[in-house]
């Protein structure tokens, strides 16, 4: 049972993980290269580690690789925020066919404190 | 042990020939990335990439200790993708295209 589970969660998990580096590589505009990268990279991730506590089904290997998914959750999602912002502000050129920009007049560079950020 | 593991060892065989393309492809973009900033995010993947590799192999040999090191190494990658986003937001306030932006600054909007 635990095995078809692990089998399962693997295959799983590792398709979503080339869902995510096939994003990368084929979608038009690092903002959207982002969302796939950060999002279905940390499911894939997180699916595999789930496996890793399936499998070996003890309570040390259990909370380590709940340590390294909740760490993943956490840290995903901070990286992303860092690397968008400072991208868009180096002046990345969106897609063509993006209609909304929020950011466009608001986000002068005299806005920002020098030292923002972790 | 568990008594019978072929079907985890095919499965971790296949996860382990699917991450190795996924970690070639996200190279591509790291290569010819016009930006920085895609280079950043596909080095962020590719770090996410080997953390699952790393849990994976971990399976595959039998040997635990391989998840420590996928710990240690998310760790570091972290720190290494907020220290490369932080380098390039320092380099796009030097740019001298952005003088224009400061110099806008409040103009429109309330």
């Amino acid at each position: 049972m635990n095995n078809i589970l692990t089998a399962l969660l693997l295959v799983f998990g590792s398709l979503f993980c080339f869902v995510a580096a096939l994003g990368m590589l084929r979608l038009p505009d690092t903002v959207i290269r982002m969302h796939a990268a950060t999002k279905a990279g940390t499911l894939g991730a997180g699916l595999i580690l789930i496996a890793e506590a399936f499998f070996y089904a003890e309570l040390g290997i259990t909370l380590r690789a709940l340590a390294a998914i909740s760490f993943l959750l956490l840290t995903a999602p901070v990286a992303a925020h860092l690397i968008g912002r400072a991208a868009y502000y180096s002046g990345i050129r969106l897609w063509h066919k993006t209609w909304i920009d929020q950011l466009k007049d608001r986000y002068s560079a005299g806005d920002l404190p020098e030292d923002s950020g972790p | 042990m568990p008594v019978d593991t072929t079907l985890v060892v095919v499965a971790s065989r296949f996860a382990l020939v699917v991450l190795l393309i996924s970690i070639a492809l996200a190279l591509v973009r790291l290569i010819k990335g016009p930006d920085a900033a895609d280079r950043i995010i596909a080095l962020d993947l590719i770090s996410m990439l080997i953390v699952a590799f790393l849990a994976i192999e971990s399976i595959y040999a039998g040997e635990t200790s391989f998840l420590d090191v996928a710990i240690a190494y998310a760790l570091i990658a972290f720190l290494g993708t907020v220290a490369l986003a932080r380098f390039l937001m320092r380099s796009a306030l030097r740019k001298p295209g952005n003088i224009n932006k400061i110099g806008n600054k409040g103009t429109d909007n309330e």
